[in-house]
């Protein structure tokens, strides 16, 4: 659908400014999650973000992750949800289980 | 991601080309499969590909390959044809545009197809016979005539049965459906083909006004694409 496409053309924008980005993507997703397989976040490297990976619950925790990524030039395999020992302080409160990758834009 | 990647997975995606990323859960690199070739710094397996490629006809992003490879699709938006610019046109065109799906509305009456709440969808002002060879229907397009007259609904009808268009609804009383389908029947369509139009169309949620009609169809419209996806 058109939306998935638009954090991408987000992305372009970013770039097009001389600004670092990175690409988050849900990957797998067990019990109910807010947002499919394939929902993309943009993140930019002061934090502007644009589309979701969850509907709000997780998005802070993946946009402080993506602006890490910028800076190690490192991509990142992140889990979120109820069985998550407290590696992160957030989870998904509809109790599902999501695991979301964060790429960065690299020359 | 590399930059050149993102670049072209664009070009492909304002293409309205079907394609998809393959990426390494573990590693960085990446490919871009469309329907034609492969591209980026990942080596598929011609097990691989054939795998990517399957999700990529059926529209499913996930991981593969015991979670090693991370496969996302990326498929034109699915099409709504709308034959009248009618009030229910009017509800249904930015309900289905929300929805995501990329809308045309088709009316040879000029005062109706250019109506101000119709602004921002793609309007033909033509005969739907002619309209229709220019929409071309294909499998991922939705086909709902709303004028029932059959001077406009039967032609439109008749191009949506001889496409592989994934939808096909007409506005319609059962009295006025049962005439139609006698109509077509004339025409050399036979009963398998008949039975593809939704008629009288729409999920039965009792709608009364163009909005509520509107929903029901759209409803119907949405709950075929998905199943078809599985």
């Amino acid at each position: 659908m058109t939306t998935a496409s638009d954090p991408l053309i987000q992305l372009d924008r970013w770039q097009a400014e001389g600004r670092k980005t990175a690409l988050a993507t849900v990957v797998s997703t067990w019990g109910s999650s807010p947002r499919p397989v394939g929902s993309h976040l943009a993140v930019s490297d002061t934090g502007d973000f644009a589309g979701s990976v969850s509907g709000g619950c997780i998005e802070g925790a993946v946009v402080a992750a993506a602006q890490e990524a910028i800076a190690s030039g490192q991509a990142k395999l992140l889990e979120f949800g109820v069985t998550n020992e407290m590696a992160w302080e957030v989870g998904l409160a509809c109790g599902g289980r999501i695991q979301v990758l964060v790429e960065p834009v690299a020359a | 991601m590399k930059l050149a990647l993102l670049k072209e997975l664009q070009r492909e995606i304002a293409g309205k080309q079907p394609c998809a990323t393959v990426t390494e859960l573990a590693g960085s690199r990446q490919a871009l499969v469309t329907t034609a070739e492969v591209r980026g710094d990942k080596f598929l397996s011609a097990d691989q590909l054939a795998e990517v490629r399957k999700r990529l006809a059926s529209d499913r992003s996930g991981v593969i390959d015991e979670a090693q490879l991370f496969v996302r699709v990326y498929t034109p938006a699915p099409r709504m044809v709308i034959v009248g610019a009618v009030h229910i046109a009017q509800a249904l065109a930015p309900m289905a545009k929300l929805a995501g799906f990329d809308v045309t509305v088709i009316d040879p009456r000029e005062a109706f197809a250019r109506s101000s709440q119709l602004s921002d969808v793609n309007a033909i002002v033509a005969w739907p016979d002619e309209a229709m060879v220019e929409v071309a229907p294909d499998v991922r397009t939705a086909v709902v005539t709303l004028t029932h007259d059959p001077k406009l609904d039967d032609p439109a009808l008749a191009a949506a049965l001889q496409s592989p268009a994934f939808y096909i609804g007409a506005l319609g009383s059962r009295k006025t459906h049962a005439k139609r389908l006698q109509r077509l029947a004339v025409e050399g369509f036979n009963e398998a083909d008949l039975a593809r139009i939704n008629g009288p169309v729409g999920i039965d949620i009792d709608a009364i006004t163009p909005a509520e009609i509107a929903v029901s169809i759209l409803a119907q419209v949405i709950a075929t694409l998905r199943a078809e996806a599985i």
